[in-house]
C-alpha cells in the first residue's frame, strides 16, 4: 500500500470544532471547557481541559484589574494616551505568550494527534478552533 | 486490530490559513514576477469604514462633522490665544495661557484618538463557524413552520442575560455588544455612535472619549472664565449698547458651556455604574419592567468601576488591520478608501438650553440590529444622517455665531 508524498505532507481537513465562550463571569475572555464529543477519539479529556484552563489563566492575567494594569492606565491618562503608540501595553505581551504557548502545544499534544489549534485572537478572541485532520492509518489489514 | 498511526503534523505546512509576510518589503507594485501584491486584511474589510495610513487609521463612513468639530476647537481657541491671553497675561498672570495651552492639546489628542482608534469592532465569523452556530440552532430547534429563535440565554453574576444572533457577522453577540448600522460594525461594549467625532464609541475608545469631553468641559469653562474677566476688566462701568451686547454673549456662552459639562457628568456617572449609554437609554438593568435586576458588570463600588473603566488593561485590536491576507484566499468586496483624510469633526458642543438629551436621544437608533424586517436601511439611515447633520450643523452654528461675538466685541472694546 503507497502513499503519495503529496498526501503525507498535506493532510486533508475533517471537520472543525469550535470550543465557545464562557460568559458565565462577565464579558472577560474566559472559553468553555466541555470537552466536545468529536475529539473523542483523538485526544483524552485531561490534556483537553488543561489546554483550555491554562488558555483561560493566560486572558485573565491579561485582563487582570490590579496595581500594574491601573499604573499603565493612570500614566497614560496623564500623557493623553499618547505611551500607546510607543509602548506595548501588558495585554500585548500576554497575546504573545499565549501565541508562544498554542505553538508549544500543537507541537508536543495536538500535532502528533492529528489535531490542530488556532490561536482565538486570528477568530476575534470568539472560538478556539480545532481543526481535525484526517485519519491516515498507514499499513492496513494487519 | 487494527494499528492506526497518525501522522506527525507539521504545523508549518498546513494549508489553514497562516498570513506570513511577503518576502519583500518596500513598493509592492513595482514586482513584476508576482501577478497580483499581497493585500493587507484592512483592504477587503467588510464593515462601513475608512482607512487611512495603510490601514493605520480607522474612521466610519461618514465621518461628516468631524471637520466642524475640529474648526469649531480651533477656531475658538485661536480666538482665545489671540484676543484674551495678551490682555490677560498684562493684567493678571502668564499662567492663563500655558493652561490654556495644555488643556488644547489635550482636547486635541483625545479627539483624534477617539475619532480614529478601533472602537472594538468584532471580526466576522468565518464562513465555518458560521454553519457550525447553525447547526447548533438547527439541532436546538423545533419543527413548527416559524424559524427557531436566534436567541441565547447565559447567566451572569446570577442576572439572566439575552444574547442576540447577528444576521450580518453571522455569529450571536457576546453580551454588550451592539451592531452599529453606521459603521455596519458589531462593536464591544457599544456606547454609542458618536457623529461629532465621526466614529463609533465603545470598549477601546471609550476613555479618550471620557478624557475628550472632559477635558473639552474644562477648556470651555476655561475659555468662558477668561473672556469673562477680560470683558469685565475692560468695560468697567460700561453702560450701553455693547455692554448689553456682552451680557447676552455671556448668557448664551453660559448655557453652551453648562451643556458640555452636562455630559461630562452624565457620562461620570455612567462610568460610575459601570453602564453603557446603549443599556442605560434602553433600560437594561433598572428595572423598568418590574423584574429584579441589577446591573451583572458592575463592581458594587464607584471606585472600582471608574478604574476598571477608564484605567483598565488596554484591549487589543481584533480585526488585524494590518495583517496580510494569505495568498490563496479570495478577497471579498470591500470598502477600502485611500484618500487624503478629510478633518471632520464634530465638538460635543450642544444647542443652548442643554440639549445633551437630544444629542444621546439621536445616538439611540445606530444601536439596532439590522433585522430582514425593518424599514429599507438606506432609506432610514440617510434620513437620520440627515437629522443628525441639520442638528450639528444648526449647534455649530450658534456656537460659531457667539465666539465671532465675543471677538468682534473685544475688538471694538479694545478700540475704545
Amino acid at each position: 500500500m503507497t502513499h503519495s508524498l503529496q498526501d503525507l505532507q498535506q493532510p486533508a481537513v475533517s471537520s472543525k470544532v469550535f470550543i465557545q465562550r464562557d460568559y458565565s463571569s462577565g464579558t472577560i475572555c474566559k472559553f468553555q471547557t466541555k470537552f466536545p464529543s468529536e475529539l473523542e477519539s483523538r485526544i483524552g479529556k485531561q490534556p483537553f481541559e488543561e489546554t483550555i484552563q491554562t488558555l483561560n489563566n493566560l486572558y485573565a492575567e491579561a485582563e487582570k484589574l490590579g496595581g500594574k494594569s491601573y499604573l499603565e492606565g493612570c500614566l497614560a491618562c496623564l500623557t493623553a494616551y499618547t505611551i500607546f503608540l510607543c509602548m506595548e501595553t501588558h495585554y500585548e505581551k500576554v497575546l504573545k505568550k499565549i501565541a508562544r504557548y498554542i505553538k508549544d502545544q500543537n507541537e508536543k499534544v495536538y500535532a502528533p494527534r492529528g489535531l490542530l489549534l488556532t490561536d482565538p485572537i486570528e477568530r476575534g478572541l470568539r472560538v478556539v478552533e480545532i481543526t481535525i485532520f484526517e485519519d491516515r492509518s498507514i499499513g492496513s489489514g494487519r | 486490530m487494527k494499528n492506526c498511526e497518525y501522522q506527525q503534523i507539521d504545523p508549518q505546512a498546513l494549508p489553514t490559513p497562516t498570513p506570513t509576510p511577503p518576502p519583500h518589503h518596500g513598493n509592492d507594485r513595482d514586482e513584476k514576477e508576482q501577478p497580483r501584491r499581497p493585500r493587507r486584511k484592512w483592504e477587503v474589510f467588510p464593515g462601513k469604514n475608512r482607512f487611512f495610513c495603510q490601514g493605520r487609521i480607522i474612521v466610519a463612513r461618514q465621518s461628516g462633522v468631524l471637520p466642524l468639530t475640529l474648526g469649531l476647537i480651533l477656531v475658538t481657541s485661536g480666538l482665545f490665544f489671540i484676543f484674551d491671553c495678551p490682555f490677560l497675561v498684562r493684567h493678571l498672570t502668564s499662567c492663563i495661557p500655558v493652561v490654556g495651552g495644555v488643556l488644547f492639546i489635550f482636547v486635541v489628542i483625545t479627539l483624534l484618538q477617539t475619532s480614529f482608534t478601533d472602537p472594538g469592532i468584532l471580526p466576522r465569523a468565518t464562513p465555518d463557524e458560521a454553519a457550525d452556530i447553525e447547526k447548533q440552532i438547527d439541532n436546538t430547534g423545533n419543527t413548527s413552520y416559524r424559524p427557531p429563535p436566534r436567541t441565547k440565554e447565559v447567566l451572569i453574576n446570577q442576572q439572566v442575560v439575552k444574547l442576540k444572533y447577528c444576521f450580518t457577522c453571522k455569529m450571536f453577540r457576546p453580551p454588550r455588544t451592539s451592531h452599529c448600522s453606521l459603521c455596519d460594525n458589531c462593536v464591544e461594549r457599544f456606547d454609542h455612535h458618536c457623529p461629532w467625532v465621526g466614529n463609533c464609541v465603545g470598549k477601546r475608545n471609550y476613555r479618550f472619549f471620557y478624557t475628550f469631553i472632559v477635558s473639552l468641559s474644562f477648556l470651555t469653562a476655561f475659555i468662558f472664565g477668561c473672556v469673562t474677566t477680560h470683558l469685565a476688566l475692560r468695560a468697567q462701568g460700561g453702560k450701553g449698547l455693547v455692554f448689553a451686547l456682552q451680557e447676552m454673549e455671556l448668557v448664551i456662552c453660559f448655557f453652551s458651556v453648562w451643556s458640555i459639562l452636562g455630559l461630562s457628568g452624565f457620562h461620570t456617572y455612567l462610568v460610575a455604574s459601570n453602564l453603557t449609554t446603549n443599556e442605560d437609554i434602553k433600560g437594561s438593568w433598572s428595572g423598568k419592567s418590574g423584574e429584579d435586576v441589577t446591573n451583572p458588570y458592575s463592581h458594587r463600588n464607584i471606585f472600582v468601576n471608574c478604574c476598571s473603566v477608564l484605567c483598565g488593561p488596554m484591549p487589543p485590536s481584533l480585526i488585524d488591520r494590518r495583517g496580510f491576507l494569505p495568498t490563496d484566499e479570495s478577497a471579498q468586496t470591500g470598502s477600502a478608501d485611500i484618500e487624503v483624510p478629510a478633518l471632520a469633526a464634530k465638538s460635543e458642543i450642544n444647542v443652548v438650553g442643554g440639549s445633551s438629551q437630544l444629542t444621546i436621544g439621536l445616538q439611540e437608533p445606530f444601536s439596532h440590529a439590522p433585522t430582514p424586517s425593518q424599514l429599507p436601511p438606506n432609506l432610514f439611515l440617510n434620513l437620520t444622517e440627515a437629522l443628525l447633520l441639520a442638528v450639528a450643523l444648526t449647534q455649530s452654528a450658534a456656537w460659531l455665531t457667539v465666539m465671532s461675538w465675543f471677538s468682534f466685541s473685544c475688538l471694538m472694546l479694545s478700540h475704545i
